[in-house]
């Protein structure tokens, strides 16, 4: 019979070898994307024979040259745009309503939360201590001046949750940029490439270079505060 | 109802119903109009070049419950949710399972997993579709295989459906792992005692305490999977063979409104999933009274 160690230890690589073949699968698209991206295009539709890498030099060239022709700099400022005012929007409106039905009385309230289906700031309210307000509200200290200057600050955490989850799926969202912005002057990173894609679908080294870019920025600030993110996305998410 | 009140309490009504507004009115504008509009878009018949909407009564239904493609995309539909949804749990809760120890690398192995819920869908779907093709494509290039991964109609919703796996596996991950760390360690070392195995262990205490989390992502995912619509829009070409046989319902009313203009009709097969998505929503109440553990 094996030995409560050395059963541990098999285990152990096991979980390894597991773990190395699940994260090895969900990379594989992403580098494919961008070896693709550094090819030219005879390059990517050559079968035989059959390069992984690219062969004839690694051509970053091919970023500048998508960047240029399909204006990503007015795709990245209206998608920033987008991610700001949704983010500012829920932000706000989901902080002060859950101020008003975490910690103040008022007719109708329980009616009108009921409408409501998420509450992640509204929890974080109630769970303060009363006697915060009391003390400020003592001191002549309006429901503004308390909510503003002593409970928001308080939240903060949760509020981070709620903007990254609001601007990571509005940075997602796709049929609603292709409804509104039909203007490729006013359209996102989604709808944008959803674009590209019926007009220039066989160039691959083109349209792998234009998903690269679209996704690389979300990624980078993704992979610095991935602590953050992750939590931020199953918080909100979890509580929806 | 004001009168009875002190003035302190008056000022903390004024402003509680200040601060909810915004709120009620998004809801309004963004939620409930939609919807009611929705409804009403469905007795009607869109005018064309933007003249008025006519009242059809039940014609736009009529039509759209004699489909036979509208069927078909209710059918593609549910089976995307059959893939998407266990295989997206189950390969999910492996991972929860062997990423809830301490063990090296565990940060970076949940950062690679939950890498795709950041990406935008339409270009995860674009590197798929290259990575799908039938000649130049990675994978019959690897495999030295030929298979027509997205327009051979029997197989191309299996296709689509791994995307989806691929892209979910991590988020469900990550409420799972969420779900692991409020079990309490003492249960498990109470059943070492015992002398239960690990797979005991994950049967008898695992599972149970985890049905809560298990039965939210399974509700939140079917809806998910039922509203499906980034996938098949960006990996299936229009002039595709296999489109009928994998087109969902939402990507069948994005067609009919916006792109044939028929704005009714689509919002007919709007209706219809909302009443599917309801009928599910119910059934799944039913089961959770069953199968949930609540301590």
């Amino acid at each position: 019979m094996e030995g409560a160690e050395a059963r541990a230890k098999r285990n152990l690589v096991i979980t390894h070898i597991v773990l190395i073949i699940m994260a090895f699968i969900m990379l594989v698209p992403f580098a494919w994307m961008v070896l693709t991206a550094l090819k030219t295009n005879q390059e990517s539709i050559s079968v035989n024979p059959f390069y992984i890498f690219p062969h004839n030099g690694w051509h970053w060239e091919n970023f500048g040259t998508v960047w240029k022709s399909y204006n990503f700099i007015v795709l990245y400022k209206n998608t920033i745009l987008m991610i700001f005012f949704r983010v500012l929007c829920a932000c706000l409106t989901a902080t002060m309503a859950g101020y008003a039905f975490g910690r103040l009385k008022f007719p109708g309230k329980r009616v009108l939360f009921s409408l409501v289906v998420t509450y992640l700031l509204k929890t974080g309210y109630e769970g303060l201590p009363k006697e915060l307000e009391e003390a400020a509200s003592i001191d002549g200290c309006s429901v503004p001046g308390r909510f503003l200057h002593i409970m928001m600050p308080l939240t903060r955490s949760s509020m981070v949750s709620l903007g990254i989850f609001t601007a990571v799926f509005a940075f997602k969202d796709l049929m609603w940029p292709m409804i509104v912005c039909t203007n490729a002057n006013t359209t996102t990173l989604s709808a944008g490439l959803a674009k590209m894609q019926g007009q220039y679908g066989s160039e691959y080294p083109t349209m792998m270079a234009a998903a690269t870019l679209a996704v690389l920025p979300m990624v980078i600030i993704y992979v610095i505060f991935q602590k953050q993110f992750v939590e931020g996305i199953a918080t909100s998410g979890g509580k929806l | 109802m004001f009168k009875k009140m002190t003035p302190a309490q008056k000022t903390e009504a004024k402003w509680g119903l200040l601060f909810v507004a915004p709120t009620i009115i998004g809801l309004i504008v963004l939620n409930f109009y939609p919807i009611f509009n929705t409804i009403y878009q469905s007795f009607c018949k869109t005018g064309d070049f933007g003249k008025g909407n006519t009242f059809v009564g039940l014609a736009n239904y009529a039509k759209v419950l004699q489909s036979s493609e509208t069927w078909q995309s209710l059918w593609n539909t549910v089976k995307y949710a059959i893939i998407e949804v266990p295989f997206g749990i189950i390969i999910a809760l492996v991972l929860a399972v062997l990423l809830n120890k301490k063990i090296a690398g565990r940060s970076i192995y949940r950062t690679i997993f939950f890498l795709p819920m950041v990406c935008a869908p339409a270009a995860v779907a674009m590197v798929w579709k290259w990575l799908y093709n039938t000649q130049f494509g990675l994978l019959n290039n690897i495999f030295h295989t030929n298979v027509a991964w997205i327009s051979d109609p029997k197989i191309a919703w299996i296709s689509i459906g791994v995307i989806g796996v691929w892209s979910i596996i991590g988020y469900n991950m990550v409420l799972f792992i969420g779900g692991l760390q409020e079990i309490p360690g003492d249960f498990y070392e109470a059943a070492s005692i015992d002398g239960a195995g690990g797979f005991r262990q994950f049967f008898s205490i695992t599972v149970p305490l985890l049905s809560p989390t298990t039965f939210f992502i399974v509700q939140t995912r079917i809806i998910g999977a039922l509203t499906i619509f980034d996938l098949m829009f960006m990996v299936m070409d229009k002039t595709n063979v296999a489109l009928k046989k994998v087109q969902s319902i939402v990507y069948l009313f994005y067609q009919y409104a916006f792109t044939n203009g028929n704005k009714g009709y689509g919002a007919t097969l709007v209706v219809l999933l909302l009443v599917f998505i309801m009928i599910i929503t119910v059934i799944l109440q039913q089961v959770e009274k069953k199968v949930v553990y609540h301590n």
